[in-house]
C-alpha cells in the first residue's frame, strides 16, 4: 500500500498537480503560525530572569537549527532513494531542500551569533556545538556546489547525493555535542524527558517552529515545481534544436 | 525477480554503508573525546595539572559568595568548582554581563607558580533553563534557587 502509494508520487504529473493544490495552504498556515509565533514571542513573552530580552532571540533560533538539521535528514534520506531507487523525483527533491536548507543553517548561524556576543561575550567560539552547526552549513553548500556541476550533471548529481549521505554523520555529532564534549553552548532544553523552558515562552517557540517547518515544506515545493518545469523546457529546446538540425 | 536484484544489491550495499558510516562517527568521537573539549573542569585540571604558564581553557560554575575584588578594585577574585573541585581564579578586564555567582563560566588562562589561575578572557555560560525573573524569584523564596552551587 504505502510503496505503490510512493510509486504514484513518482509521476512527476500527478506530483505537480498535488504540490500545486498544497503550497497555497502550506504558505498561509507557516505564515499565519510564524506570525502568531514571533508576536507572541517578541511582545507577550516574559523576559529571562538571567538574560533579559536577548533571550527573544531564541523564537527565531531554535526553529532555524531544528529545520536546518531535519532538512538535512530529508535531503539525505531523498538523495539515497535517488540512488537505491532511481526515484524520478528524488534528486529533484535534494537540489530543492539544499538552498532553503543552507539558509536555515545560516539563519540559525547568525542568529546564535547575534545572541552569543551579548549572553556569553563572544560572537564566536570554536566549540563543538557551534562548529559542527557551522560544517552543516558547510555540507550544504558543497552539496549545492555539486549539484551545479554543469558540464555532467548526472555525475554532479551522483556526487552530491553522497556527500548529502556521508554527511548525515554530522547530524549525531551536533545533537549530542552538547553532551559528549564540554561546550560553551548549553545543553538541550527540550528533551523527551520534559522541558526546561518555561511554558509561557515555550508556546511560542512550538508556534514559530511549526510556522518555520511549514515554510520550509513550501518552499521546497515551489522549488521542486520549478526545478520540474525548467527540466521540461530544456527538454523541449533539446527536442526543436534535434528537429531543426 | 531479475528486474529487482540489482535493487536489492543497491539497498544492502547502501544498508552496509550507512552501518561502517556510524561506526566510523561513534569511533571518531569518542577518539576526540579529550581534544574536542572546548575547556577542562577543575576536577579534570586535579587529575593532572597542566604546566604553570601553559594556556588552557578552565570552566565550571561560578561558586556562590566567592566573588571579591580585594585592593584595587579591578581584579576580580573568585572561585570556579565542578562540585568536585575548585580552582581560584583572578581576572582583570571587561566582565561579560552575565556573569553571576552560580551561573557557568569559561576562562581562558594559565596558573601561576602559586597554583592561582590567571584568565585573560572570561565567558559566560548559562544553563539550559529559560524562566521568568518571578518564578526564579519564587524558587527561590522557597529554598529552591534556580542555581545552586
Amino acid at each position: 500500500m504505502a510503496a505503490s502509494d510512493l510509486h504514484a508520487l513518482a509521476n512527476p504529473l500527478r506530483f505537480q498537480r498535488l504540490a500545486t493544490a498544497l503550497t497555497p495552504w502550506l504558505l498561509a498556515l507557516g505564515l499565519g503560525f510564524l506570525f502568531v509565533g514571533l508576536w507572541q514571542g517578541l511582545f507577550v513573552a516574559p523576559d529571562d530572569y538571567l538574560q533579559g530580552k536577548t533571550v527573544r532571540i531564541m523564537y527565531v533560533h531554535v526553529p532555524a537549527a531544528w529545520f536546518a538539521s531535519g532538512g538535512y535528514l530529508g535531503m539525505a534520506i531523498a538523495a539515497l532513494s535517488a540512488r537505491i531507487w532511481r526515484h524520478p523525483l528524488a534528486d529533484l527533491a535534494v537540489r530543492a531542500i539544499a538552498p532553503v536548507g543552507a539558509t536555515f543553517a545560516a539563519i540559525c548561524l547568525v542568529t546564535g551569533s547575534i545572541w552569543g556576543r551579548p549572553t556569553w561575550g563572544t560572537w564566536w567560539v570554536w566549540d563543538g556545538r557551534l562548529t559542527s552547526m557551522l560544517v552543516l552549513f558547510l555540507l550544504y553548500l558543497g552539496v549545492i556546489a555539486l549539484t551545479h556541476l554543469h558540464e555532467d550533471r548526472a555525475r554532479g548529481l551522483k556526487m552530491a547525493g553522497y556527500l548529502a549521505i556521508v554527511g548525515t554523520i554530522n547530524l549525531p555529532i551536533i545533537k549530542f555535542s552538547v553532551e559528549w564534549w564540554n561546550t560553551l553552548h548549553q545543553p538541550a532544553s527540550i528533551r523527551l524527558s520534559g522541558s526546561s523552558i518555561h511554558p509561557d515562552m515555550l508556546q511560542p517557540l512550538l508556534l514559530s517552529a511549526v510556522g518555520f517547518l511549514l515554510l520550509f515544506a513550501a518552499i521546497v515545493l515551489v522549488r521542486m515545481r520549478t526545478l520540474i518545469a525548467e527540466q521540461r523546457l530544456e527538454a523541449r529546446a533539446l527536442r526543436r534544436a534535434a528537429r531543426a538540425g | 525477480m531479475a528486474v529487482a536484484k540489482p535493487k536489492q544489491q543497491r539497498l544492502v550495499l547502501a544498508l552496509a554503508a550507512v552501518a561502517v558510516l556510524a561506526a566510523a562517527g561513534v569511533i571518531a568521537s569518542f577518539a576526540l573525546q579529550d581534544t574536542a573539549a572546548y575547556f577542562k573542569a577543575p576536577a579534570d585540571i586535579a587529575a593532572s595539572p597542566p604546566a604553570p604558564g601553559q594556556t588552557i581553557r578552565l570552566g565550571g560554575l561560578v561558586k556562590t559568595g566567592t566573588v571579591t575584588r580585594p585592593g584595587d578594585g579591578l581584579e576580580l577574585h573568585f572561585i570556579v568548582t565542578d562540585m568536585k573541585a575548585d580552582t581560584n581564579v583572578t581576572y582583570r578586564g571587561l566582565v561579560p554581563d552575565l556573569f553571576r555567582e552560580g551561573q557557568g563560566v569559561i576562562a581562558t588562562g594559565s596558573f601561576d607558580a602559586q597554583g592561582v589561575f590567571r584568565a585573560q578572557e572570561l565567558l559566560a555560560k548559562h544553563d539550559e533553563k529559560y524562566m521568568p525573573p518571578e518564578v526564579a524569584k519564587a524558587l527561590e523564596k522557597q529554598g529552591h534557587p534556580v542555581n545552586a552551587s
